[in-house]
């Protein structure tokens, strides 16, 4: 079945059967590598992606439902200026020991503060509540993502001194 | 994990889904937020040989008052309860139940609906619409039918609905007045299924109680509404020794069994616990305590 869906903002056509979960067409049709299949049971958020603007297990999706639909994967947080701010902060904040989590943690991280831009260190437990640490690296991950918002709302207060308004 | 191989159908209206229910009948499944089916589909313990994915079916998704109801769509996102105004004005128990339920990336795509006609006694909303004394809608090709959701959750993983039928919308008897209600959740972690959970609502009228719900989660085979304790709160004035009562009421009714989570005994104590705190927490709401 022929599917059309938008990844990182390239829109990309695939011949998929419809029992192929989202996370495989990402991972073997797209070869974007960088979702990971942990559990594979809904439970690890190891192949969260950004869907139709809402953090989901891409596990738990077929593919042929995201026709037409807009994703992000943590491919997609690299842009031409270099590493996503919360990328950067953890980098910055050690945030990730394994690694095989952080994909994951990085996009509801990002997804939590486009939604709430200062969150409270329950919020950011709250919200990444579905994404499992098998590093137990829960503390750096945190700190890491406030200090992403924190990052966020410096670059807002000096967009917003400068003359001319950076892009929307 | 690959699921079997099924055909994947993707309509666009309630009529073209019910055409489809009715010529498939039963060997299709309705795909809905698929956070209980596609994992069941890959464990092979479900292996439709069609689905009907009624994500793109519009005016499924409402949470809206008629009348003196309250209509939540069946398509409605357990993160749409969690962020409704009008849930989280009017509707504590629900507005209580609605951020525990899974973890917050299930929550973005389950449903209502689907979590419903799953029929897990785990599932928190089963509790809960028990609790509320909720009517689910059923619609096919021939015509359109509501069931209490007792009936509807008529066994384990096993729902009334028939094969020509799709779950669009649940209803619920707005409260007025003085209420309350409360949702309480015993979990080892965010996103296991409760070891106990209450659902609880109160409506008070001259110092007394004019209507009780109690509905109970994970203790039985199906949720159970606890209706030896509703009826023992109704007419009475809220005490604590009143609530005390209607925990060991809620807790007879209650079958547990022991496993990984507990013993049998100790989910039954927390039953009653659960019981005599949300019974408190929707008094003190409803301005008794």
């Amino acid at each position: 079945m022929e599917v059309t869906l938008t990844v990182n903002g390239t829109e990309h056509t695939v011949d998929i059967e419809p029992r192929e979960l989202l996370v495989h067409v990402i991972r073997e049709d797209l070869r974007l590598t960088g979702t990971h299949i942990g559990c594979d049971t809904t439970s690890c958020g190891a192949c969260t992606v950004i869907y139709d603007g809402m953090p989901v297990k891409s596990c738990t999706l077929f593919g042929v439902q995201a026709e037409g639909v807009e994703i992000t994967t943590v491919e997609g947080l690299l842009t031409a200026a270099g590493l996503d701010p919360m990328q950067a902060a953890f980098k910055e904040h050690h945030g990730l020991q394994c690694g095989f989590c952080t994909p994951g943690m990085m996009l509801v991280g990002k997804s939590l503060l486009e939604r709430n831009p200062a969150p409270s260190d329950d919020d950011v437990r709250d919200a990444i509540g579905g994404n499992i640490c098998r590093c137990t690296g829960y503390m750096n991950i945190v700190k890491a993502i406030q200090a992403a918002a924190a990052a966020n709302q410096q670059a807002a207060s000096a967009d917003a001194s400068a003359p001319e308004p950076a892009n929307a | 994990m690959l699921p079997s191989s099924f055909e994947y159908h993707r309509p666009t209206t309630i009529d073209e889904a019910l055409d489809l229910l009715a010529s498939l009948g039963d060997d299709a499944k309705v795909l809905a937020g698929g956070q209980s089916l596609i994992p069941l589909m890959k464990l092979r313990f479900a292996a439709p040989e069609h689905l009907v994915d009624i994500n793109r079916i519009e005016g499924l998704d409402a949470i809206e008052e008629v009348g003196d109801e309250l209509h939540i769509g069946a398509l409605v996102r357990h993160n749409q309860l969690v962020d409704s105004d009008l849930i989280n004005s009017k509707y504590p128990m629900i507005a209580a139940a609605a951020p525990q339920i899974a973890d917050p990336l299930v929550r973005n795509l389950g449903t209502i609906g689907g979590s419903l006609a799953h029929c897990d006694p785990s599932g928190d909303l089963g509790a809960v619409m028990l609790a509320a004394n909720a009517r689910v809608t059923l619609k096919s090709s021939d015509g359109e039918r509501d069931m209490a959701i007792g009936d509807f959750l008529a066994d384990t993983f096993q729902s009334a609905i028939e094969p020509n039928e799709l779950l669009t919308k649940v209803k619920a008897t707005s409260p007025t007045g003085s209420y309350g209600g409360a949702y309480l959740k015993l979990e080892r972690k965010i996103g296991d299924y409760a070891t106990v959970a209450v659902a609880t609502r109160l409506s008070m009228s001259n110092g007394t109680i004019s209507a009780a719900g109690i509905g109970l989660t994970s203790v039985g085979l199906t949720n159970i509404k606890a209706t030896d304790a509703e009826a023992a709160l109704s007419g009475q004035a809220p005490s604590p020794e009143l609530f005390a009562e209607a925990g060991r009421l809620a807790a007879a009714a209650s079958s547990p069994v022991s496993d990984v989570r507990g013993s049998d005994a100790y989910k039954r104590h927390m039953v009653e616990v659960y019981v005599r705190r949300g019974l408190a927490r929707a008094a003190e709401m409803a301005g008794a305590a």
